[in-house]
C-alpha cells in the first residue's frame, strides 16, 4: 500500500492569480467562505421573505400597468411610458426574480410559488434548459476554456485560451448582433447543438427540447407580439405602436441582460482558465477560481436591484444559492478575503467595464500575435 | 385538483408565463397559480391551548367529505411549514380546524393566527369518511381525534337527525375534552345520539385490549361501523381487538402523531426509492444520490457539490443531514439536494 503526500506548496498546478498560495491557505480560505455563507443562510428569514415577495408584487404592477398604458400607445406619452413600465417589469422578472429563484436562493422558504422547480420566466430560453446549462455547467466550471460553455464561449472568442480561428474576425459584429437579441441567443445555446454534434447529447433530447423551446416561443410572441398589440387595437387602434412598445421592451432588457453579464466575466483583470489547471481543484481552489474569473460592478442600491444584483458577480459565484438581497452585506468580508490572501478582487463602475468587456472582445478578434498587447 | 376554468386559461395566454391567478393576486392574495390560499374568517378558542381556525376556502377549492384531513401551511420565519389537520365542519361549511398546542406549527397556528391572515392548502383527502349508506355508528376518540368524528356528527346532524350513533370519547379531565358542550347538547337533541366522555384522569386509560370495556359500553359494538381517531396506540389496539372478533371489515382508523424517530448523528439508515421500488441500507457519510445510483436509481444530478439544484428529490420520509453543514432536517414533501444530503434514520424518497 502506498501513501500519497498531499503537495503543501506549490507544486499543484494552481491557477496562476493564486499561485502564491499554499495548499493550507487555500483550505482557511475555504473554511472562512464557507463560514460566511453559514452564517448568512442561518439568519434568512421573514425580512428576506418580505423583500423578494415585495419586489415579485412591484414587478407584477409594472408589468399590468405597463401593458394596461401601451393600450393606448398611439399617444406619444402613453408609449414611452407604457415601454418603459414594461422593460423595468421584463429586467427585475429576468434579473433579481427569475435568474435568482431558478437558482433555488428562494428554495429554503419552500413556496411553490416562489421556487427553482416550478419557476418559468419571460424570457424565450425555458427555465428548466437554463438551469442546465447555467446552474449546472457555468457555475461549476466558471471560466474554464473547454469546460464552461457559457455563451460567450459558444459564438465569441472571450479568452485568450480559446485558440483563434478565422470566423473570430466577427467578434464585435456578432457581439452587436448578439446583444438586442440575447434571449434568442441565450434559447440557441441552451439546445447545445455542439454537443449533439460531438454525440454527448442525444437526438431525443435535442428533439425535447426544441418542442419545449418551440412552445414556449408561441407563447411568448403570441403574449407580446400578438395579444398586446390585438388589445390595443380593439381598444384605440394602436395595434402598430403597441407591437413596437413591447418589442422595444424586450431589446431594452435584452441589451440590458447581455451588458450587465458579459461585464461579470470579460473585463480586464478577469481570468480565464486551461482545463488542465483545475485538476484536483477542491472547494478553496473552486472559491478562488470564482472570484478571480468574475468581476463586480459598483453603484446605488437601485442599480444592485435592476442587475439583479449580478453587480455582485463575485459573491454570486460564491454563493449562487445565496438570496441576492444579502450579497451586499458579505461583499466587504469577501473582499477583505481577497486583500488578506493577496487575491484580485475586480469591480468597477458600468462604463469601465463595458468599455474593457468590447475592448477585449475587439482584441481577442484579431490572432494573437497581431492584437496590440494588453 | 384545481378546477380548469377556461376564461382564465385564455387571459393567461396575454400574461404568460404568469398565469392569471398570479395577477389577481396582487389584488386578493388568495390567489396563486400554484398553491390554494384561505383566508382565515375566524379564530375561536376552545381551550387553554385549542383552537378552532375557520376559514373562506380557496377559488376552487374542492368541498370536503365529512371526516376528511387537510395539510395547511404556515410561514414562520419566511419558511413555510406543513402538517395535517382533520377538518371539523360539515361539507358545505366554510371549512375549519380545530389545533391544540403540541409543537411549532400547532403553536403557531394557535397562538399567532388571527382574523385575515393567509393560510396555505391542499385539497382535502382521506379515507375516513362516512359510510355510503346509513348504519348504526360506533366512534371511539381520543383527545383531538374528536375533530373528523365532528365533522362527521356535525353532517348527520343536518342531513339524518335519526342516525344512531354512540360517540365514546377518550380526555384526560373534563376540561380537556374538546367539544364536549356541543356533544351533550347534541346527545339532547337527536334521539339515537349518545354521548360518553371517558376521563382517563380518573378512569385510568380507555382499555380497547380486551372486550370488556365495549362489551359494556356499547354491546352492540361488534355490528356497527366503528371509527377510531387517536393515538396510535389506541388506533393499534383497536385494530387487533376488531381483528381477533372478525370484524376487522367494520372498522375505520385514522392516526396521527406517527412518531418520527431521527437516526443517532451520522448514523445513516435504510432508503427507499418509492417510485423505483428499491431500498437500500446507506450509511452517513453517503449521500443519497451515490447510494440511489450505486442501486440503479435514476436520480436527476448535475453539479454533485450541492450548488445547481438539479439533483432536488422529493422526501416522502424521514430526515436528512446536508453534509455541508451538519444540519438534520426534512418534513415530509420537502425538495432536498441529494448530493449533499446522507440519510439520518430510514428514508423515503419519491424517485
Amino acid at each position: 500500500m502506498t501513501t500519497i503526500a498531499l503537495p503543501d506548496a506549490h507544486d499543484i498546478a494552481r491557477i496562476p492569480g493564486a499561485s502564491h498560495l499554499t495548499r493550507a491557505q487555500v483550505d482557511e480560505l475555504g473554511r472562512e467562505l464557507d463560514a460566511i455563507r453559514a452564517e448568512v443562510m442561518d439568519s434568512l428569514g421573514s425580512a428576506d421573505a418580505a423583500y423578494i415577495k415585495r419586489v415579485i408584487q412591484m414587478q407584477r404592477m409594472l408589468e399590468v400597468g405597463g401593458r394596461a398604458v401601451l393600450l393606448g400607445a398611439r399617444r406619444p406619452a402613453a408609449f414611452v411610458v407604457g415601454t418603459g413600465m414594461l422593460a423595468l417589469s421584463k429586467i427585475l422578472e429576468n434579473m433579481e426574480i427569475g435568474h435568482n429563484v431558478i437558482h433555488g436562493q428562494w428554495d429554503w422558504m419552500r413556496d411553490p410559488d416562489i421556487h427553482s422547480t416550478t419557476w418559468e420566466w419571460d424570457f424565450v430560453a425555458p427555465a428548466k434548459g437554463w438551469k442546465h446549462t447555467h446552474n449546472d455547467v457555468h457555475h461549476t466550471w466558471t471560466n474554464v476554456v473547454g469546460k464552461d460553455r457559457d455563451v460567450g464561449y459558444s459564438v465569441l472568442r472571450v479568452s485568450r485560451e480559446q485558440p483563434w480561428e478565422p470566423r473570430f474576425l466577427l467578434n464585435v459584429p456578432i457581439n452587436a448582433i448578439l446583444a438586442p437579441f440575447f434571449e434568442w441567443g441565450i434559447a440557441i445555446y441552451d439546445l447545445e447543438l455542439d454537443e449533439v454534434k460531438a454525440g454527448r447529447k442525444s437526438k431525443k433530447s435535442l428533439v425535447d427540447d426544441l418542442k419545449a423551446v418551440g412552445v414556449k416561443f408561441a407563447r411568448m410572441v403570441g403574449k407580446d407580439y400578438a395579444g398586446t398589440p390585438l388589445l390595443a387595437h380593439l381598444a384605440t387602434r394602436s395595434g402598430p405602436t403597441a407591437l413596437l412598445g413591447t418589442f422595444l421592451a424586450n431589446t431594452i432588457r435584452n441589451i440590458w441582460a447581455h451588458t450587465v453579464i458579459f461585464c461579470g466575466h470579460f473585463p480586464d483583470e478577469v481570468e480565464s482558465f486551461p482545463e488542465e489547471s483545475i485538476e484536483g481543484e477542491n472547494r478553496g481552489d473552486w472559491y478562488i477560481r470564482q472570484m478571480l474569473g468574475s468581476a463586480n460592478l459598483t453603484g446605488g442600491k437601485l442599480f444592485h436591484i435592476m442587475t439583479g444584483n449580478l453587480s455582485h458577480q463575485i459573491e454570486h459565484h460564491l454563493f449562487p444559492d445565496m438570496p441576492s438581497n444579502r450579497y451586499a452585506q458579505v461583499a466587504p468580508k469577501v473582499q477583505e478575503i481577497c486583500e488578506r490572501y493577496g487575491l484580485k478582487y475586480t469591480a468597477g463602475p458600468l462604463h469601465r467595464q463595458i468599455a474593457q468587456t468590447w475592448r477585449t472582445i475587439a482584441r481577442l478578434s484579431l490572432p494573437d500575435r497581431l492584437a496590440v498587447a494588453r | 385538483m384545481r378546477r380548469r376554468r377556461p376564461l382564465a386559461e385564455i387571459i393567461s395566454a396575454l400574461t404568460y408565463p404568469l398565469h392569471v391567478d398570479d395577477i389577481t393576486a396582487l389584488f386578493d392574495p388568495r390567489y396563486s397559480s400554484k398553491q390554494p390560499r384561505a383566508r382565515v374568517t375566524k379564530v375561536v378558542r376552545e381551550g387553554p391551548r385549542t383552537a378552532t381556525i375557520r376559514f373562506h376556502a380557496p377559488p376552487g377549492w374542492r368541498e370536503h367529505q365529512a371526516g376528511q384531513w387537510v395539510r395547511v401551511g404556515v410561514e414562520i420565519d419566511g419558511v413555510r411549514h406543513w402538517r395535517s389537520y382533520s377538518l371539523s365542519t360539515a361539507p358545505g361549511q366554510d371549512p375549519a380546524i380545530t389545533v391544540t398546542d403540541i409543537g411549532q406549527v400547532s403553536g403557531e397556528l394557535v397562538r399567532r393566527v388571527r382574523r385575515g391572515d393567509i393560510l396555505y392548502l391542499d385539497p382535502p383527502q382521506g379515507e375516513f369518511v362516512l359510510p355510503e349508506h346509513p348504519r348504526p355508528l360506533l366512534m371511539i376518540t381520543g383527545g383531538s381525534g374528536i375533530t373528523p368524528v365532528m365533522s362527521m356528527l356535525r353532517t348527520l346532524a343536518g342531513r339524518r337527525a335519526d342516525a344512531d350513533v354512540v360517540v365514546l370519547h377518550a380526555a384526560r379531565t373534563r376540561a380537556d375534552a374538546l367539544f364536549v358542550d356541543e356533544l351533550d347538547a347534541l346527545a339532547q337533541s337527536a334521539p339515537n345520539v349518545q354521548h360518553m366522555l371517558w376521563l382517563s384522569g380518573e378512569q385510568g386509560r380507555l382499555d380497547l385490549t380486551t372486550v370488556d370495556t365495549l362489551d359494556r359500553l356499547c354491546p352492540d359494538w361488534r355490528d356497527r361501523a366503528a371509527y377510531v381517531c387517536g393515538p396510535e396506540g389506541m388506533v393499534a389496539d383497536a385494530e387487533r381487538l376488531w381483528a381477533d372478533e372478525g370484524a376487522g371489515d367494520h372498522l375505520t382508523m385514522e392516526r396521527f402523531n406517527v412518531s418520527r424517530v431521527d437516526g443517532p448523528a451520522g448514523e445513516g439508515g435504510t432508503v427507499t426509492f418509492t417510485r423505483s421500488d428499491r431500498e437500500v441500507a446507506v450509511d452517513g457519510a453517503t449521500t443519497l444520490l451515490e447510494a440511489g445510483e450505486a442501486d440503479g436509481v435514476a436520480l436527476p444530478s448535475g453539479c454533485r457539490m450541492g450548488i445547481c439544484r438539479t439533483c432536488l428529490t422529493k422526501l416522502d420520509a424521514g430526515r436528512v443531514r446536508d453534509l455541508t453543514t451538519g444540519e438534520v432536517h426534512g418534513d415530509p414533501g420537502d425538495l432536498i439536494r441529494t448530493c449533499v444530503s446522507a440519510p439520518a434514520g430510514d428514508v423515503q424518497l419519491d424517485a
